[in-house]
């Protein structure tokens, strides 16, 4: 079977699983990642030359990040490993890949996709001022980095990931000046018996808000916000978020943390033609999978917080279940009674992954609320009320016409930041229910090529 | 300005090395990213060509596009997915062409 053609792309938990059973099968994957090297954004390693622990750089979750960077090391001399190398478009059965401005096209029967997740984003007014960075951007600049992205720093939106990077950033010695969380703690607890299915995750979370509250970082839940103050040279200067009893909190800081959970990052799925559907629960529109990790399209499996997001473990099973079943239909003997084990134990993860929904919920009414003067795209400067223009004067009353008309979704980081504000910014402009306004449909590539690409010689397609 | 955008936490035993920023000679470490050695050194990564003023940068995994600089021959690089060298010479300074959108 060493001649059939397969293909992971990614090398965080769901891809180093995925590329594990490939190998253990006698099949020589090639992977395909554009991080330097493996670990993924999750289990991110830091630069040669940094010294900090495992137990310092990922916490309670030292021992799994070690078990797969040592899990991937032993399977590098098994795969052919493609790092910084940018997948960016798929044809049927071909990969267009590019590294540095090298590219090339790879042939394939088994295409995993393992393309992990990015954070959601809500505008918020003054969102384009320096200093104000992702979640995950928060956490990249400390993990990766050892640099915390301000001198005073708040976080605010929702998710677990916020209070991960604010207890990260107080044990590292960075000064929190704030969480400000739009999910009330009701809302937790209304989500404990779904959280339940991960019971030990569920105890790490609330070890972890514990130690957040003793160590004296303000933490407001139920907030609006309302504003990033600052200027267009100085940058961010402070917070303004509403209270629920109709007070308002000032905060001074010189740098924001922004994050409303995470989005998966689909757009490879969608290149490929993948069927997608729409989750009530999360208000996004998710690849289409069977149980088993199949997509719609043959030859195509999708794994990790590219489909949904479970978290890390949820990940490394889903990858592990998505190169099995791969393996199956490659008429490959696999263990059925492992597969039932994935499929169950990813019930649960989903569960979970439910509950964290209902813990943390999308605020997407704050997006009916924003001021036309806000930017909705960071990219082009494109503002809420020119969004709406289009949909109310110029009659887009779906997401991609909207684009057409106001470049909203156009820009550089091609809707991944301004997609699902836009879409419930349409929405509500046009009065329809969000899943009627549709989604921004992927564009190849799927991030910017140097102009002096050009084709590898050894063309392996 | 010049003032220090991140707040560095550690690992400042690894080797150091120096850059040209906008014609300022200044210090970093060897396994800084070109984002991380210019907001060490100052506030922001470039102007925005759409006319809101400076940005220093939102993702830092690349997918943002908010971190272009230029090196003084032209080429550009994306500040948070590329390693800082020593000797490098970087522009942040405003390119000829922009198109202010929001009078």
């Amino acid at each position: 079977m060493a001649e059939q053609r397969v293909i992971v792309i990614g090398a965080g938990p769901a891809g180093v699983r995925a590329m594990q059973a490939f190998v253990q099968a006698g099949v020589r994957p090639i992977v395909v990642d554009e991080g330097r090297r493996d670990g993924g954004q999750i289990y991110r390693r830091q630069p040669a030359g940094f010294t900090r622990s495992y137990e310092k750089l990922y916490g309670t979750e030292a021992l799994k990040a070690e078990a797969l960077h040592v899990c991937f090391e032993q399977l590098r001399q098994y795969i052919d490993y493609r790092p910084d190398t940018l997948a960016w478009n798929i044809e049927p059965g071909k990969l267009h890949v590019i590294r540095g401005a090298q590219a090339d096209v790879l042939a394939y029967d088994v295409l995993v996709v393992c393309s992990g997740a990015t954070d959601r984003l809500l505008p918020v007014k003054g969102w384009h001022y320096a200093g104000c960075y992702t979640m995950g951007a928060a956490q990249i600049a400390l993990k990766s980095q050892a640099c915390a992205i301000g001198s005073g720093v708040v976080f605010m939106g929702t998710g677990p990931l916020m209070y991960l990077v604010a207890s990260q950033y107080v044990r590292a010695g960075a000064h929190v000046k704030a969480v400000l969380d739009t999910s009330s703690v009701k809302q937790r607890m209304q989500a404990l018996v779904q959280l339940a299915a991960r019971p030990g995750m569920l105890l790490n979370g609330l070890a972890l808000m514990a130690s957040l509250m003793c160590s004296g970082v303000k933490i407001h839940t139920g907030i609006t916000p309302i504003e990033i103050t600052g200027t267009p040279r100085g940058g961010v200067t402070g917070v303004r978020v509403g209270r629920r009893d109709g007070g308002m909190h000032e905060i001074e800081c010189d740098a924001v943390g922004l994050g409303f959970h995470l989005r998966a990052e689909s757009q490879l799925a969608d290149l490929a033609q993948c069927e997608f559907r729409f989750e009530e629960k999360s208000r996004q529109w998710l690849p289409r999978i069977d149980e088993n990790g199949r997509s719609s399209v043959p030859g195509l499996y999708l794994a990790g917080d590219g489909v949904r997001i479970l978290g890390a473990d949820g990940a490394e099973l889903a990858g592990r279940l998505a190169a099995l079943t791969a393996l199956g239909d490659l008429g490959i003997q696999v263990n059925e009674h492992e597969l039932s084990r994935l499929r169950k134990d990813l019930r649960a993860m989903d569960r979970f992954r439910l509950g964290i929904l209902e813990a943390f919920p999308w605020p997407y009414w704050l997006a009916t609320d924003l001021q036309d003067d806000v930017f909705v795209c960071r990219c082009e400067s494109i503002t809420v009320g020119e969004l709406r223009r289009s949909v109310q004067e110029l009659g887009a009353d779906e997401v991609n016409r909207a684009k057409a008309l106001c470049r909203v979704g156009m820009g550089r980081c091609q809707g991944r930041y301004c997609g699902h504000a836009a879409a419930e910014v349409v929405a509500s402009a046009a009065r329809l229910p969000i899943q009627q306004v549709g989604r921004i449909r992927g564009q190849g590539p799927v991030k910017p090529l140097p102009m002096a690409a050009s084709r590898a010689e050894s063309d392996s397609a | 300005m010049t003032a220090a955008r991140f707040v560095r936490l550690g690992e400042t035993e690894r080797p150091t090395i120096r850059l040209r920023i906008d014609g300022r000679e200044v210090d970093a470490y060897c396994g800084d990213t070109l984002l991380v050695a210019l907001l060490n050194n100052k506030s922001h990564l470039r102007h925005s060509e759409f006319g809101d003023g400076l940005r220093a940068g939102f993702c830092l995994m690349g997918a943002c596009q908010d971190c272009w600089v230029r090196e003084e021959g032209g080429v550009r690089v994306r500040a948070c997915s590329t390693f800082a060298r020593n000797g490098m010479c970087i522009a942040t300074t405003p390119q000829d062409s922009t198109w202010p959108n929001n009078e």
